[in-house]
């Protein structure tokens, strides 16, 4: 039985998706037979950042609808042979996904795959909700910014309060922060919370940091997740957290401010 | 700091502002999500009643639910008009 690990945060743009796509294929690179499932109903994105987007042709409702097979609907990642992604619907329709739908197609690739990542859409309505319910595990991904926290502590709200884990007396589910967009400098600045402060407020541990980057937008552009990146510090962050979240100890990089130069000490940038 | 930032004047340690302000509204928050569903109305009846009596400000009556052990303590406090 594979495990459902959930990648949310309540508040949008802080790097879901991008996360999404990066620990799936980090989880493939790691021969983990992984699948990630776009829950973002209405809003498809997550074919665009794997790089898929041209051969979407069956999605998530079409399965639940039985319009399809989840066979046919499963989309096979050209780098990696054990990774599949699940595309999203860009119906308008709010209410096409149905828990029992979800609980089915979820139960069925948990038999089939050893990781199923859910990517949430944004807030807290029932797309987000229903990524939230099934999962075993929970990737929180916040930025160090006040609305982002705060968003992310009604989350945890949320999972601690109602899972399919909790009803079924298996506890609740763990959760995991994913600290994105991070900028040391600023940290050491005193214009940015630090990880300590994020978990001190949020009172759960950060599983990984990734460094404000330009990588990650060049990355979104060309449908190559940031990870694959092997010279980007925002891929090698991720690549840390896949490792952590599979169980190896990783001491933290990226955290602590880039030696600067004589030149940009006397001059600042 | 470069020699540059010397010059620009900006505001001190904006971070320690952002920690402080999400450990009040997050403890809050937190502490409203577990009260149960029936405060609300409990409090709105409870207003009803008192006021058959006294007439208070909708503001002065405080109900609150607080856990302390394995013990739920309900919480009532009304404040009355000065002088009547």
């Amino acid at each position: 039985m594979g495990e459902i690990i959930v990648v949310t945060s309540g508040k949008g743009g802080v790097g879901k998706t991008t996360t999404s796509a990066s620990l799936a294929c980090g989880f493939a690179k790691r021969g983990k037979k992984t699948v990630v499932v776009d829950f973002d109903i209405g809003l498809r994105n997550l074919d665009l950042i794997m790089g898929c987007e041209r051969r979407v042709v069956y999605d998530f409702v079409n399965v639940i609808n039985g319009d399809c097979t989840l066979k046919q609907a499963l989309i096979k990642d050209k780098r990696f042979d054990n990774l599949c992604v699940l595309a999203a619907s860009q119906t308008k329709d709010k209410d096409a996904l149905t828990q029992e739908g979800v609980a089915k197609v979820i139960d069925e690739l948990k038999a089939e795959f050893d990781i199923v990542l859910a990517d949430s859409p944004a807030g807290i309505e029932r797309g987000a909700y229903l990524a939230m319910y099934f999962a075993d595990r929970a990737v929180v991904v916040v930025n160090p910014e006040v609305s982002s926290v705060r968003d992310s502590d009604r989350v945890l709200g949320i999972m601690a309060s109602k899972s399919r884990r909790a009803e079924q007396g298996q506890g609740p589910i763990k959760e995991h922060l994913l600290l994105t967009r991070y900028s040391p400098e600023r940290v050491e600045k005193g214009d940015m919370m630090s990880v300590a402060d994020v978990e001190e407020i949020l009172g759960v541990k950060v599983i990984g940091v990734v460094p404000e980057s330009p990588d990650v937008l060049s990355a979104s552009n060309s449908g190559v997740p940031v990870i694959l990146d092997e010279q980007a510090d925002a891929g090698l962050a991720y690549a840390d957290a896949v490792a952590r979240l599979l169980g190896e100890e990783r001491p933290m990089r990226f955290t602590e401010p880039k030696k600067k130069g004589f030149f940009q000490r006397m001059f600042g940038g | 700091m470069g020699l540059l930032d010397l010059f620009r004047s900006r505001p001190k340690n904006t971070a320690k502002m952002a920690k402080e302000r999400l450990l009040i509204i997050v403890a809050q928050e937190r502490s409203a999500q577990s009260a149960p569903d029936y405060l609300p109305l409990l409090k709105r009846e409870l207003l009803e009643v008192i006021r058959k009596y006294v007439n208070v400000d909708p503001d002065a009556v405080h109900v609150d639910v607080q856990r302390e052990g394995d013990q739920e303590v309900l919480e009532l406090s009304v404040t009355l008009p000065e002088g009547k």
